[in-house]
């Protein structure tokens, strides 16, 4: 568990920050908000991620997969371009044309975090698949697994560990724009930076900020074990074996 | 067993990769099927578990069609091996290994007991490896892996494309002697890709030639060697195809019993009177038993006390499996010209010498001619 320390004692750091601020009652004449309201713009915030993280892996990873397919790959190369091209549009843009259409709210915040987690997760996925070797399908194929059964054993195992590097990124990023799509649709974490800028009082401004960090830290974090967890034990970058041995040592020392 | 009527196939973009193909491959026999490269012998493989469909013709597999039959099903049968190996690097050798008979269900300590018995066949301790992960392997660890895998669920049938083409040669020649081993016992029909000719007259009962797509030659080892059809052939075995067919014959095939020997006890003066009526310079002295000691020879007879002080031992002996080309290469190492041939208890059975295997290779001098 040494990979989790560092994240861990960054996000102790950040919420004493967020505490320190939130103490202060007032800046001036700007009351500070309070506990319950810092931690309820804080669970609006976790849910928006969420919401639209769950939505991008479900609609994303078939899509990735399908355009992976030898038949639809005259689709998949110019959708990974385009999925490029997406990333760079900025994302205040976005959000303000997504509430353009949608109005503002919960549902219009969603949506526009939807569309920007999307494109890590379909790129991953679709390079996850390719990466797997050709000779390694082959193999499979000419031992008469059947298409299905060459999907589930061999392409999806050997590509998961990319699939959620993908949606890794994506959760991460997504933390940070549901930020910018709080400041829209006046919901999570968003609100109050929104609150700090308008009225250019520093205290407010991290109040919002600092736990929107600590909480990027925390689940990408969480992913990162996820990501080690379902990686399988064949394709881990340290060797297999010294794993097992340290496990041996751990288990005779308890 | 397996046979091809009339095969072909040609591809989408007008490429003509077999043209006519029919071919036999008896049960049990060892077909290796041998070309240049784009001579579609890797293609005629493929289509054999129709890994690559046939365009024209028909291939049965035990009389059975095998367009007729469920194509999993077909491949379940029949072992396969590739060059580039191509475990799954995500499963232990153990999975590896049992991945076609876990399509057919068979029971998982069924699985794990036909791992452990397929590792100690190509010579890995199952005790060290069957848990192992494909990364944790050497390359000819994996190369074995693979034959193992392909022999998984016991098929009798096995495809193999180049199956030790990626390995460094010494670690080629060894999986290559085990694999020989293998299948003495195993008894399996295999067909095996190869463009390496001595790799194909090592291992094949019968050789197919290929080129451009066409059957040249389909012969045993020797006749391709001693009687190849066309100048392609001829160039393609190469110009010391007579070197390469001394490696089909054994030491038994050539060597003369012994008409004349000597014991230690006798005097230098006999020895020297019997080599002198008969123009020897040499004979070769054994015990009573029938032992070989070594070689007397003439030119030491006059500077010695006994025999046993001229005997001179023999560097090298063969044995009557021994192949012609380490006999011959034991034969130029030695000071009299000759080898002993020894049976298992040391016992002299026969002599090799120079017009011994002169006389063998005597077979096709015409067409040596052109």
């Amino acid at each position: 568990m040494r990979r989790l320390i560092v994240p861990l004692i960054l996000s102790f750091v950040l919420l004493g920050i967020t505490a320190w601020v939130t103490s202060l009652g007032t800046v001036g004449i700007y009351r500070i908000p309070q506990w319950n309201e810092v931690l309820v713009a804080t669970f609006q915030h976790l849910q928006l991620v969420l919401a639209a993280e769950g939505l991008a892996i479900l609609i994303g990873v078939p899509i990735g997969f399908v355009v992976s397919r030898r038949a639809l790959r005259w689709i998949g190369a110019p959708l990974m371009v385009l999925t490029n091209i997406g990333q760079t549009i900025p994302t205040l843009a976005l959000l303000a044309l997504v509430s353009i259409i949608l109005g503002s709210g919960f549902r219009a915040a969603v949506v526009g975090l939807l569309i920007y987690a999307l494109l890590p997760i379909v790129r991953n996925t679709y390079a996850g698949i390719q990466s797997v070797s050709p000779v390694v399908i082959e193999a499979a194929q000419g031992m008469g697994l059947s298409r299905w059964q060459v999907t589930a054993r061999v392409e999806l195992p050997l590509a998961r560990p990319v699939v959620i590097a993908g949606i890794r990124t994506s959760m991460v990023v997504n933390v940070g724009t549901a930020a910018v799509a709080g400041m829209i649709g006046g919901i999570g974490l968003g609100k109050l930076i929104t609150i700090g800028i308008s009225v250019n009082v520093f205290e407010l401004m991290i109040q919002g900020a600092a736990p929107a960090a600590a909480l990027a830290i925390l689940l990408d974090a969480i992913l990162g074990l996820a990501e080690r967890w379902m990686t399988p034990r064949g394709l881990r970058k340290e060797s297999p074996r010294q794993g097992k041995r340290l496990a041996k040592v751990a288990q005779r020392m308890s | 067993m397996i046979r091809l009527e009339h095969v072909s196939k040609v591809f989408s973009d007008g490429t003509e990769a077999v043209k006519d193909l029919s071919l036999d491959i008896a049960e049990g026999e060892f077909c290796v099927l041998l070309g240049p490269s784009g001579c579609g012998k890797t293609t005629s493989l493929k289509m054999i578990n129709r890994l690559i469909p046939s365009t024209g013709g028909k291939i049965y597999i035990d009389g059975v069609d095998t367009q007729q039959k469920n194509v999993n099903e077909l491949r379940r049968d029949i072992g396969y091996a590739i060059q580039n190996i191509g475990l799954f690097p995500h499963l232990t050798v153990a999975q590896n290994i049992s991945t076609v008979p876990m399509l057919k269900h068979w029971p998982r300590d069924r699985q794990r007991k036909r791992a452990r018995e397929l590792l100690d066949l190509i010579g890995m301790p199952p005790d060290t490896f069957i848990d192992r992960y494909p990364a944790e392997l050497s390359g000819g660890q994996q190369q074995r892996v693979g034959v193992a895998r392909c022999l998984g669920a016991d098929p009798p049938i096995l495809l193999m494309d180049e199956p030790f083409g990626a390995i460094d040669p010494i670690t080629r020649h060894k999986l290559q002697e085990e694999f020989l081993k293998i299948q003495e016992r195993l008894q399996k029909t295999i067909a095996f890709v190869t463009h390496d000719i001595d790799e194909a007259i090592k291992m094949g009962d019968m050789i197919a030639l290929m080129k451009d797509g066409e059957l040249i030659q389909y012969a045993d080892p020797a006749t391709l060697l001693a009687e190849p059809k066309d100048r392609f052939v001829r160039d393609f075995v190469g110009a010391d195809r007579v070197l390469k067919g001394l490696r089909l014959l054994r030491a038994r095939n050539v060597m003369k019993a012994p008409k004349l020997t000597i014991r230690l006890d006798e005097s230098v003066e006999s020895a020297i009177h019997i080599m002198d009526e008969r123009q020897r310079s040499w004979i070769p002295a054994i015990e009573d038993n029938g032992r070989f000691l070594g070689w007397i020879e003439r030119e030491d007879l006059e500077s010695s006390a006994s025999l046993a002080e001229a005997l001179t031992p023999a560097i090298s002996t063969a044995t009557p499996r021994t192949p012609l080309n380490e006999a011959l290469s034991m034969m130029l190492g030695s000071a009299t010209g000759a080898v002993a041939v020894l049976d298992d208890a040391d016992q002299l059975v026969g002599l090799l010498s120079f017009s011994a295997i002169r006389e063998v290779l005597a077979i096709d001098d015409e067409s040596e001619g052109e």
